[in-house]
């Protein structure tokens, strides 16, 4: 083994067994007050390992590590890296939230050391799916990943918050059952091939003979798969746990779901969907990610003016922006593909930017309801800021980087599909509208008096010491945003380079 | 010999078919959960019969984790649970029973339609199973979406799991044993979660084996 495949092998160690061990740790000491800041240092470990180990794979090519059971190339990475970091910033966010909430009394000693454990275990598996060469390790980890996530959204064991988990359970186990399903159609596809060993399911077997797989079978074994990780992506018609377990769950979470888990599922979707198109040779798959998608985008759409729970329009937008991107990458070709790419990045910083303001407006107004929000602008301006921002980026405006992902994608449908491209962009102004009059009415209308009868701890301190807590806490969120913001306004050299390497992995 | 065997195992999945049936309609919930266990158990002698067929060592092991688990240990657990919580009623079926059987009817056709052109291409032992198992799969879903309490709806789920471990015997030679330990695994933490949340929504509540319906929006 050489150098260079034993750094390699190292840092995808640390990216796998930091939040492993952590997770452990924390299932015992989660909740001292210093697990907070390990939470923290972990997911720091987690994340500097994988933006190292992109770097790496971006210079030195696709890692292949022990005998062939992970397997990372540019696409991987990439999505690595952003779920890591978006992990890491989730974790600075969650430092303040479980102060404030533990200060009242919301979770008990157990129920903190669950949280903690289980934030890193989601960790675990999301690099899991991300790094598993076997298609059926894959499947492990996203029902891995499903599973830790019930046991957070019911972490409070409050009616609502049970009812929306076992939703959760439900839906999400009925739908990856049916990619368990499509893993072993594709299995039979491939054993028809290379014959029954255990090379049959690893992902880099598969692509190398993608254009000799039975189209028959995989026809239906990605129909099958696309069902079963659509439903984690939060695809209409199978959605319907997404907002439940947005508005229900504690929303540091919230945010590794929306911006992490719904990418995750994505990714696997592309890996399937690549094999599929050498299969096939037509494009039937992407078509079908396409028509999933533009259902997606209109049902949201016309759903969100009709929220009345923060969490759950957030809930509602991310919906839509799963639509978009399955659009986007249902189309194929580079362009398209690359514009999926970056509209995966913007979404997953700027909607977990604003899970973070969302929780800091929620937990200032002791109410999740729109209509109990209102005055945040004359309250708490930075975090009225950090809302109006995220706002912006997330709703495709410039010069954010979701503005020219959204806008290449709509280009590239109006050229092949007109119609569907007219429906696309009527979806988005009723989206625009509803979003902006609700988030309108949060920061500007009438101030809110009787929010200061329910005063997070921190909020009683006065002058410069309130304005930097402020400021602090906004942190992750305008991070995120400034992220989102340098990508909208030019590319580095190097993000390119990565981008254009993932793309190739993609659209081949 | 072999002729025999094959013809044994298009019986066995047959009958896993009937038992798919048998849950579907079943009132009770301590009789839908030995039908459970049942129908694990022909997956157990499928298994263990397409491994000493095809000399696949790694089945027999699949067949032992599947008896292990799915024949004893979550049947136990369940049955533990219905006596704690004293769930044991009738089930409220959303529709009634006789149409959910005639949908199961026309889900088998359907699925037998789905799956032939597909089974004529398999390698392995009987091309008849991968219809009867996205029959089981697909009865399961219907299952799913007719009962409103939890014990049924997990049982559905499980119901639907043999369904693929089946189609996974039949059609290859079964999945690598990485990724079944793995899919166990799974399977155990979540009936684990579905114990600490019946317990809790039992707790919470005066009318047990809540429903997952109530309050279901958009």
């Amino acid at each position: 083994m050489n150098a260079t495949a034993s750094t390699a092998l190292f840092l995808l160690a640390c990216v796998l067994l930091a939040p492993l061990i952590a997770a452990v740790i924390l299932g015992f000491i989660g909740d001292r007050p210093g697990a907070r800041l390990f939470n923290v240092a972990a997911s720091t470990v987690t994340a500097g390992a994988a933006l190292l180990l992109a770097a790496h794979i971006i210079k030195h090519g696709p890692v292949l590590a022990l005998s062939e059971a992970f397997h990372l190339d540019a696409l991987s990475a990439l999505v690595l890296a952003i779920t890591t970091f978006v992990t890491l910033t989730t974790s600075l966010h969650s430092v303040d939230y479980m102060h404030t909430e533990c200060a009242r009394g919301r979770f008990s000693r157990a129920q903190q050391r669950i949280y903690h454990a289980m934030f890193q275990f989601i960790a675990f598996a999301l690099g899991l799916a991300l790094s598993a060469n076997n298609m059926g390790i894959l499947w492990v980890a996203m029902e891995g990943a499903t599973l830790a996530t019930v046991l957070i959204v019911s972490l409070d064991r409050s009616r609502p918050a049970l009812q929306a988990a076992w939703k959760f359970f439900v839906l999400c186990g009925v739908g990856i059952l049916q990619a368990l399903f499509g893993t072993v159609l594709l299995y039979m596809a491939a054993e028809r091939v290379i014959g029954a060993d255990e090379g049959a399911l690893l992902w880099t077997h598969l692509a190398a003979i993608r254009t000799r797989l039975d189209p028959q079978i995989i026809t239906l074994a990605f129909a099958l798969l696309f069902v079963g990780y659509g439903t984690k992506m939060g695809l209409v018609p199978f959605h319907g746990w997404l907002p439940d377990a947005h508005a229900e769950g504690p929303t540091p979470v919230t945010a590794v779901l929306s911006g992490l888990l719904l990418g995750v599922a994505l990714h696997a979707i592309l890996r399937c969907k690549i094999l599929a198109d050498g299969a096939l040779q037509t494009p039937v798959a992407g078509q079908l990610m396409i028509g999933f998608g533009l259902l997606s985008v209109l049902l949201a759409a016309l759903l969100l003016a009709r929220q009345q729970d923060l969490r759950k329009l957030l809930a509602w937008s991310s919906v839509e922006h799963m639509g978009i991107l399955a659009i986007a990458f249902g189309l194929g070709g580079a362009a398209a593909t690359l514009a999926g790419l970056m509209h995966l990045l913007g979404h997953a910083l700027v909607k977990s930017g604003l899970y973070f303001s969302a929780a800091q407006a929620v937990q200032w107004s002791g109410t999740g309801q729109i209509s109990g929000i209102r005055g945040l602008l004359g309250a708490r301006p930075t975090l009225a800021w950090s809302l109006l921002l995220g706002t912006i980026a997330i709703l495709g405006l410039p010069p954010f980087s979701l503005f020219p992902s959204e806008f290449m994608t709509i280009s590239i449908l109006l050229q092949r599909m007109p119609w569907a491209a007219a429906a696309l962009l009527v979806a988005l102004v009723i989206a625009f509208a509803s979003i902006t009059l609700q988030v309108r009415n949060m920061t500007l209308g009438e101030a809110q008096v009787e929010a200061a009868a329910s005063p997070g701890p921190g909020h009683h301190r006065v002058g410069p010491l309130k304005r930097i807590d402020a400021i602090v806490g906004a942190a992750p969120a305008l991070v995120h945003l400034a992220i989102a913001l340098l990508l909208g306004l030019a590319l580095p050299a190097w993000a390119e380079n990565w981008l254009r390497q993932a793309v190739a992995v993609v659209a081949g | 010999m072999n002729a025999l065997a094959l013809q044994f195992i298009d019986l066995l999945a047959a009958v896993s078919l009937l038992l798919a049936f048998a849950l579907l309609i079943q009132r009770r919930f301590s009789a839908m959960i030995d039908f459970y266990a049942t129908q694990s158990l022909v997956l157990v002698i499928t298994t263990s019969l397409a491994g000493w067929m095809t000399g696949q060592r790694h089945l027999y092991l699949s067949a032992a984790l599947t008896f292990v688990l799915k024949v004893v240990l979550i049947p136990v657990l369940m049955h533990t649970l219905l006596r704690r919580l004293h769930l044991d009623s009738t089930v409220d079926t959303v529709v009634k029973l006789p149409t959910t059987l005639l949908m199961g009817l026309l889900l088998v056709i359907f699925a037998f339609g789905v799956a032939r052109p597909i089974a004529q291409l398999s390698t392995a032992l009987a091309s008849g199973t991968l219809g009867i198992a996205l029959a089981g799969v697909l009865i399961g879903f219907l299952m799913m979406i007719t009962r409103s309490r939890a014990i049924p709806q997990v049982l559905a789920f499980l119901a639907m799991e043999n369904g693929v471990f089946l189609a996974a015997t039949g059609v290859t030679h079964g999945m690598p044993m990485v990724v079944e330990l793995g899919i166990a695994v799974d399977v155990l933490i979540g009936i684990l979660i579905l114990g600490v949340f019946l317990s809790h929504l039992h707790s919470a509540a005066p009318s047990p084996g809540a429903t997952a319906r109530e309050g279901d929006g958009a």
